[in-house]
């Protein structure tokens, strides 16, 4: 193997632990300020570490077949893959990661990619409530994918390059030029799909976490369950990190793209411990309604 | 009555109570495992083994089994005013997920299989918590003829939580206590189940009367 490529892997492998940690803390700060709002204390914000040590201490698995064991891979290769594909740093050599010309295409199928895996994997548990789950948690990832889309065909058509680094490029320069003041419609599109796609109240019934149907991973349990938590880590944080870069002017230092992503962090999370959760039917129309409309005028007012 | 004297009424004689197949269809059997539990036991190394149990203390997802009417002492624990989230524990709406198996209150016969069912689906360590008296020793139902009088002879149980019903304070109580036994090491309830098999399924076949599951169903 030559050096060039050894390199390449470490500084993949340094980004990937420091998106990591970032991942865990930031989901600890967030539980800490979600029960905070509700007057409690909350768990330590070291909790999302102990959950994972604890999933892997576990003694025991059994599995449901070999997509079974493969939804989790999946589903952490599409977190992983997704990250890797966004510069999380503008014009650091190692946290611009891999991202290339024309990647926000394949970004856009990467966010998508994980959950098609989990689906596969879910269905081949076989509980009836991992079918429910997946059916519900595909057709809300639809519905907020669409004014996502338009959001980012609006940048595209903006920008004219399919580059997530040109589109940073393109934004900086001072506050004026970030895309939320350039294209405010597109951004207003994008940030109210965000909250469908970070699965955040009034977005999150597919999950329902503390129900009896908690969806997809309903099966799952020990190392799966540790692979799908870690993925969290990665999975949230890239899809914070690629907002900041499309909306927020990107970051050119690692404080500042902490800054960014904590504060679009917030956004999600003050909206849902401040909303109650839609019903499917509710929030796929009211995803296909609001933000895609803005989404779409946001598009025609690039084209035309 | 004791649960002892609860034998007559099964419908299977002494002899065939641990045979396996014995209550399943010939079609439905190769749809279970029928393994029965193997003990996995701690790793050797005692830093490894002492972290496990730490953070096994430290995160404890719930699965809450409100079987009768203690469990509504058990909303107040997630509420702001007690706030259990603190200790690192989490309700999950799955036995698969969870470690910790909470019987809220009596538990008849009919919602004795669906509690040995959702024990068995648990992956080890597995702890249990027994809240209220009549789990204990069947308490105000102590004469029921469909009333489960003591829990630990259908499923080994670590912690129990005395009172008709307990407050949430004593919930606490119990909470800490297993996390004392998980922390020492001592709350092997998974492995003690995989070593009594036979006798706890011959238990719990002795008082569920239609026993249409497989021997084993993780």
């Amino acid at each position: 193997m030559n050096r060039e490529l050894l390199v390449l892997i470490g500084k993949a492998i340094a980004s990937l632990f420091l998106i990591a940690n970032y991942g865990l803390i930031l989901s600890g700060v967030m539980y800490k300020i979600i029960a905070r709002v509700h007057g409690r204390f909350g768990p330590p914000v070291w909790q999302p570490y102990i959950n994972l040590f604890k999933l892997l201490s576990m003694r025991t698995a059994v599995s449901h077949g070999i997509m079974f064991y493969l939804g989790p891979i999946f589903r952490i290769t599409g977190g992983v893959g997704l990250y890797l594909l966004i510069p999380a740093v503008y014009g650091s050599s190692w946290l611009s990661n891999f991202s290339f010309s024309g990647d926000i295409i394949l970004v856009l199928y990467f966010i998508f990619f994980g959950m098609l895996g989990m689906a596969l994997g879910a269905a081949e548990s076989g509980h009836p409530y991992s079918a429910i789950g997946v059916m519900r948690g595909l057709a809300q990832n639809t519905a907020s994918e669409l004014p996502f889309v338009l959001a980012v065909l609006a940048l595209v058509a903006q920008y004219k390059t399919l580059s997530i680094t040109g589109i940073v490029a393109a934004q900086q320069g001072g506050f004026a030029n970030w895309t939320v003041f350039t294209n405010p419609l597109a951004t207003i599109a994008a940030m109210l799909a965000f909250i469908g796609m970070m699965h955040r109240s009034p977005f999150d019934v597919h999950l329902a976490p503390q129900e009896i149907p908690v969806g997809p991973p309903t099966e799952f349990h020990s190392s799966y369950l540790f692979m799908m938590s870690f993925n969290r880590a990665f999975f949230g944080s890239a899809k914070l990190v690629l907002f900041a870069n499309l909306f927020f002017g990107g970051a050119t230092s690692i404080p500042e793209l902490v800054a960014k992503t904590f504060l679009i962090m917030l956004w999600t999370v003050f909206v849902g411990v401040v909303f109650p959760r839609y019903r499917l039917e509710q929030s796929v129309r009211w995803l296909l309604k609001v933000p895609t409309l803005i989404g779409l005028l946001a598009l025609a007012l690039q084209m035309f | 009555m004791d649960d002892r004297k609860m034998k007559h009424r099964s419908p299977v004689p002494e002899e065939e109570l641990l045979s396996p197949d014995a209550f399943l269809a010939p079609e439905e059997r190769g749809l279970f495992c029928q393994d029965r539990p193997e003990p996995v036991e701690p790793s050797k190394v005692k830093i490894v083994r002492d972290f496990c149990n730490w953070a096994q203390a430290n995160s404890i997802f719930i699965l809450a089994f409100g079987t009768g009417c203690g469990a509504i002492e058990m909303r107040p624990l997630f509420t702001a005013r007690y706030d259990i989230s603190r200790y690192g524990m989490f309700p999950r709406p799955t036995p698969r997920m969870s470690s910790l198996f909470i019987i809220g209150g009596y538990a008849s016969v009919k919602t004795m299989k669906r509690i040995v069912r959702s024990y068995e689906q648990m992956q080890n360590p597995k702890f249990v918590m027994g809240l209220g008296s009549c789990t204990v020793n069947g308490g105000m139902y102590y004469d029921s003829y469909n009333t489960v009088k003591r829990l630990d002879h259908y499923i080994p149980v670590d912690a129990y939580v005395a009172g008709c019903m307990p407050r949430p304070e004593s919930l606490i109580a119990g909470f800490r206590r297993i996390k004392k036994l998980i922390m020492e090491g001592k709350a092997e309830g998974a492995n003690e189940y995989a070593k009594n098999f036979e006798w706890y399924k011959r238990n719990q076949r002795r008082i569920i009367k239609d026993w249409n599951m497989p021997e084993y169903n993780w």
